[in-house]
Order: C-alpha cells, then structure tokens, then sequence
C-alpha cells in the first residue's frame, strides 16, 4: 500500500521533511512555468525542472533545468515530479520519470490517450511507483504542499480528506468545508480519465487510516463505476468515519461525453442512480449541491 | 466517438471478420439501386449511434418493391431516442442456428482489456446470461485464450475455430484502432456452423484522434461542436432554452444538475476549461448566440486565480457588439468581483453570490 505522507512529507528524522523535492517536467512552458511559480509560492520545494535541449539554464534564476529526468534525479534525489508536457508527449515524459528513478508522479496533461496511461500504469507497477491523473487537478496537503494546478484560497490545514474526479467541484466543494470551519488534511484529484492512475478506491486506501482523520468526502461524477468500487470497499471494511458523497452528472444525457472523456453513461453503467444507490447502502449521503456538502457532514458527525 | 453499425462493419470486413452482404444509403434513390444488386429478402436497418433499434422499429424485413417503397421512409423518419437516422442499411437475411455475445471493453475499474463473451447473445449486454469473462490486460489474444473462450462457451469444430478466429481479428481492431470498445451481438452460427457478425459497436478513444487519421471520415459533429473544439472547449447540445456555461467539466454537470433540479431545462453543455479569460468566455457567448433556441444563459464560473473584472469585460464586450441580446445570470467566483458588479451595473448581466441564486433567476427570467 502506498505511504502518500511518507513520499508527500517523509518523517521527522529525514534531513528533507516537509521539504520533499519535486521535479516540474515541462518547466519552460507557458503552463508548466505558471504553475511552477505557483506551486513555489506555495511553499512546495521545486529542485529542479526538466526540458530537453534547455538543460544547463534555470528557472526564475535558480531552479536548475535538465534535459532529462535521469540528469536532475541524479542532482536532487527528488521523488516526486509533475507532468506538465501536451498529452501527446505524457507518455515519453512518464517513462523518462518512472525509469529515472520517480516514486510519485503527478499527471496534469488532458487528452492523454486511454492506451498511453495504461502503458504509463504497467511502468508503474513494476517499479512501485504511484500515478496520480492524467487529467488531475494534482495532490495537496493544504498549507503544506501543492503538487497541481490548483488555486490556494479554497484550501486550508485540517482533518478531512477530500477525494475527486473534478478539479473545479474539488475548488468549490473544498470552499465550501473550509467556510463551514473544516479543513482538509489531503485532497487527491482522481482525474476526469477512464483510466486513472490512482482510482477512488486507491485514493482511499491512501487515507483510510491517516491516523486523526475526522471525516471523508468523496467528489465523483457519471461514467465508470469506481464510486461503487469505493462504496463497497467501505461496506467491506466498516469503515465509520464520518463519509459524505456528491455525484455530478444526474441530469446529463446518455451515451455523450460530458467534457471530461471519462464522463459518460453507456447503458446503465456509469449512472448517477447506481453510484448514489451505492453510496446509500454504504450509509454515505449524497449531497444534491455542493454547497450542502458540509451541511451533510456536520450532520453525520453530530450522530 | 462512437460508429455507427455500417461503419463498424467496414472496418470488420477490413480485418476479416465474416459479414453478411450489405449497402447502406442516404436516400430512396441509392437504396433502390441498392435493393437491385442486393436482392429480395433483406433487412432495412436504421444507422443511429444508440442502442434499441429493433423494438423502436428501427429494423424491418422487406421481401419486395412494393414494401421496400413503404418501409423505407417509414424507417428513415423514426427517431430512436432522440437521435434521427444518419444512413439506411440493407443487409441480406440470414438463416441462423444461434446466436451468440462477443466483445472486447475496456474495463476501467480493473484498468485492462476485458473479453466478454457467451452462448446466449442477442439481447441487450445487460441481459446477456452466462457471461464468460476474461481479462486482457493491454488487448492482446493469444490462441489458446482465444481457444479456451470458444471452449467454455461450449463450442465444438469449425464454429469454435471461427469464434476463436473472430475475437483474435476483435482484439487486432482493439489495439490497432484504439477502441474503447469493440462489440459484435449477435454474432451468428450459419446453417453450416460457420459464424457471421450481424451487427457491430464500435467506441473508439477521442484522446487519439491524433493517430488515427483513418478514422475521421467517421466523426460526426455539428458546425457548433467543430467550432468549440477549435476553441478546446467542450460542448454538448441539449433541447432546453438556458445555456449552461461555466469552467471545469464537474462544475458544468453540477449547474445542469441545479438547473434541472429547480425547474430549467438546459439548451446546452459548455465547458470553456480550466482556466477562464476575456477571450474565451466571449468565444463562449459567440457559440451560444448561434443557438436560436436559447432564452439566457447560466454562466458558474469558479475562477480562484482569476480576475472576475475580466469575464465582465467579456459580457460588456458582447453587449456593445451585439452579439447577444439576452440576459446572462452568473455567478462568478475569483477575485475583484465587488468590481465586476460595479461594470456590469445596468448591463442585462446579473452577478449573483452564489449559484443557487443565479439558478434561479435564471428559471424565473426566461420565463418571462
């Protein structure tokens, strides 16, 4: 099972704890360099970015950039990178990543062919390695670390874990438990793929027994069926934290894509009816907006 | 995307896999030429992409002339859960001993290629009894699961070797064209204990598009949706009158799913991504405008790092253009949005706090 704090954070006695390394491949880039700004200001420890043919340059005059992966493993022992390169280079990115040497990869990328994740996902498991995406608004311990895309002010330190498909149902949920005075201890985004590097159910398994964790939200959407997963794998191990669940997707159509290219019913696979039918026999509530997240939640934990 | 029957089938006879004869038509004309060559009796199939043809009508004997001029407008104007025929398709009639369930999927919770097959196909997957099931990692058949899969459905002899031979030839198509999906239901034992697909699915992955040149004379889109993709913004066309935009395609489905809840019927899905500038939310309000149906629209736009000052701009912007002239109910989340109220002051755009509030303001005011 993957120790995501320990590659996240490490423990008190490594000479780096809560100052993890993180690699951005794709660094020079429009996107990769807004966000590595970002993630920077965060308080996330960037050591190194990765663009070929601009090793031997830095970033904002003192973040060192290779042209290889290998090359800036090799200079910072870093464990952690993020994939910031178009979708159809994620692949190649991925392998370089994985080969050099990269424990927790972060996938930002959307459009990732279904068969390039799933090659990426083999790599993986073969040298114990986590992906996080594609498609992914990234992983965070808020007031900690910030490996993603996303926007600081809906976040703060505390003791929910947030799990998503979506980026910006994640911002806007993740505001609204933080308003209501929840804060959150981690929050994975799952991605809006079919394929994901990391399903709900793993994202789970992450966070299951963070030890002072007080509650769980899970953010899913139509299409697939890993919410059910999720749902039964909590019925299986009677798990009783405090669990609410919202599901975008009710009113959508049949058998179209709903902006994400995971988001779709086929049949009756992937409907929202069977995902809240599940969540409901794992006594999770559905919320029906997402402002009424934290409403459920207070209520789940009055009881 | 998805294929339709005909175009599935083409790419089996490319591979090899056994079909009935077939020609598939746009109009009357092409098809009685068409009835000419195949000859008396055959099938007249509408192409649609959803499933449940047969029970809509959509499927129809024609033993002559005379029905086939009756039958075939009949089935050219049936519109199968929403979607309205895209092509007719004559096939010959066959006479089959059974029929049988094949199909490659990807499974995406087990995150592999998964063949599902049985010796009781025809109906719909969910009903299909007695389902063999195989995991396949990346797509690849080898003959002897090829094999074991033609035994365990109880085969024997040349109908075994055929099935066998058809799910090797499904799994080259899978990898080959990247699919999603590749189903044949039924696929039928002849009289002579060979096999035939009468009927084929195919989804193929989108993400791919871009190595699969071969695959584009099959994507169907309308000028809108060509138009939002240049824009790499998603958009999907519903039949209600409130356009819903917004940014994330979770936050987009989580407003349709509001909207219904109170009452709105949305006239379309539009998801401008991630981020949101001046520029694409006016991209944006210039699809919607070629929308005759569209009474207002929903705008949720959850900006964190964005300035709401610059979606304003956007809105004042196709205003002054004239671009569209009905009212706008948004809620814009992100900074200086005191601001962008300001801007919009005696505009027809109305900032609400929340999206419950631009909801229903919404419901209310195409009501009007």
């Amino acid at each position: 099972m993957t120790d995501i704090f320990g590659l996240l954070k490490g423990k008190p006695e490594d000479s780096d704890y809560e100052k993890k390394g993180v690699i951005v491949q794709g660094i020079t880039g429009s996107y990769g360099s807004i966000h590595a700004k970002q993630m920077i200001a965060y308080g996330t420890n960037v050591v190194a970015g990765v663009t070929p043919n601009k090793g031997g340059q830095k970033f904002e005059e003192t973040i060192p950039i290779y042209n290889t992966m290998q090359e800036a493993v090799d200079a910072t022992n870093a464990k952690i990178s993020i994939i910031f390169v178009p979708a159809k280079f994620f692949l190649s990115a991925a392998k370089d990543a994985l080969n050099s040497g990269i424990k927790l990869l972060v996938a930002i990328p959307e459009h990732v062919p279904i068969r390039d994740t799933m090659e990426a996902l083999d790599l993986a498991k073969q040298k114990g390695a986590v992906i996080i995406g594609p498609n992914t608004p990234g992983i965070m311990i808020p007031e900690l670390i910030k490996i993603g895309i996303m926007p600081p002010m809906p976040f703060k330190a505390g003791k929910i874990a947030v799990l998503s498909k979506s980026g910006t149902l994640l911002y806007e949920i993740s505001d609204a438990l933080t308003n209501a005075g929840f804060g959150q201890s981690i929050t994975i985004g799952i991605g809006g793929d079919p394929v994901n590097g990391t399903r709900l159910i793993d994202a789970f398994e992450m966070v299951k027994d963070i030890p002072d964790l007080e509650g769980l939200v899970i953010v899913g959407e139509i299409g697939g069926d890993s919410e059910e997963m999720l749902a039964q794998k909590i019925i299986d191990l009677g798990f009783n934290k405090p669990s609410v669940a919202y599901i975008a997707g009710r009113a959508a159509p049949k058998e179209k894509r709903m902006g994400h290219a995971g988001a779709i019913v086929m049949g009756t696979y992937g409907s929202a009816e069977s995902k809240v039918s599940m969540f409901n026999k794992a006594n999770i509530p559905v919320a029906k907006r997402p402002a009424e997240v934290p409403v459920l939640l207070a209520g789940k934990m009055e009881k | 995307m998805q294929l339709l029957e005909f175009q599935a089938k083409e790419l089996f006879r490319e591979y090899g896999i056994s079909l009935l004869d077939s020609i598939s038509s746009t109009n009357i004309e092409d098809g009685r030429k068409h009835a000419k060559e195949l000859g008396y009796p055959f099938v007249i199939k509408i192409q649609v992409p959803v499933g449940g043809r047969g029970k809509a009508g959509g499927i129809q004997k024609c033993q002559n002339d005379d029905e086939f001029d009756i039958k075939y407008p009949q089935v050219m104007d049936l519109e199968i859960k929403g979607e309205k025929a895209r092509a007719i398709l004559l096939e010959k009639m066959a006479d089959i001993k059974k029929e049988l369930y094949l199909s490659i999927f990807l499974n995406r919770s087990k995150r592999c290629y998964t063949i599902i097959a049985s010796a009781e196909g025809g109906v719909e997957i969910e009903s299909v009894k007695n389902q063999i099931i195989k995991e396949i990692g990346l797509g690849d058949v080898s003959d002897e699961i090829a094999n074991e899969v033609a035994k365990e459905m109880g085969l024997e002899g040349i109908t075994a070797q055929g099935v066998a031979d058809t799910l090797k030839k499904l799994s080259k198509l899978t990898i080959e064209k990247e699919a999603e999906l590749v189903e044949i239901n039924p696929l039928a034992i002849m009289q002579d204990d060979t096999v035939m697909a009468l009927d084929g699915k195919f989804v193929t992955d989108d993400n791919a598009n871009f190595r699969h040149d071969e695959l584009q004379k099959y994507q169907e889109k309308t000028e809108i949706e060509e138009q939002a993709e240049k824009s790499g913004f998603s958009l999907v066309e519903l039949d209600g009158d409130i356009a819903v935009v917004g940014n994330g395609a979770g936050l987009v489905m989580s407003t349709l799913d509001m909207l219904s809840d109170n009452g709105g019927k949305p006239a379309c899905f539009l998801d401008v991504g991630g981020g949101a500038t001046t520029e694409s939310v006016y991209e944006a309000l210039t699809l919607i405008s070629k929308l005759d149906r569209v009474k207002g629209i929903l705008v949720n736009l959850y900006g964190g790092i964005v300035k709401t000052t610059v979606v304003a701009e956007a809105f004042l912007k196709a205003y002054e253009n004239n671009l569209i002239d009905i009212p706008v109910f948004s809620r814009l989340k992100g900074t200086e949005s005191e601001k962008a109220k300001e801007m919009l002051q005696g505009s027809r755009t109305n900032i609400f706090d929340s999206v419950e509030e631009a909801i229903n303001a919404a419901v209310m005011g195409v009501k009007k």
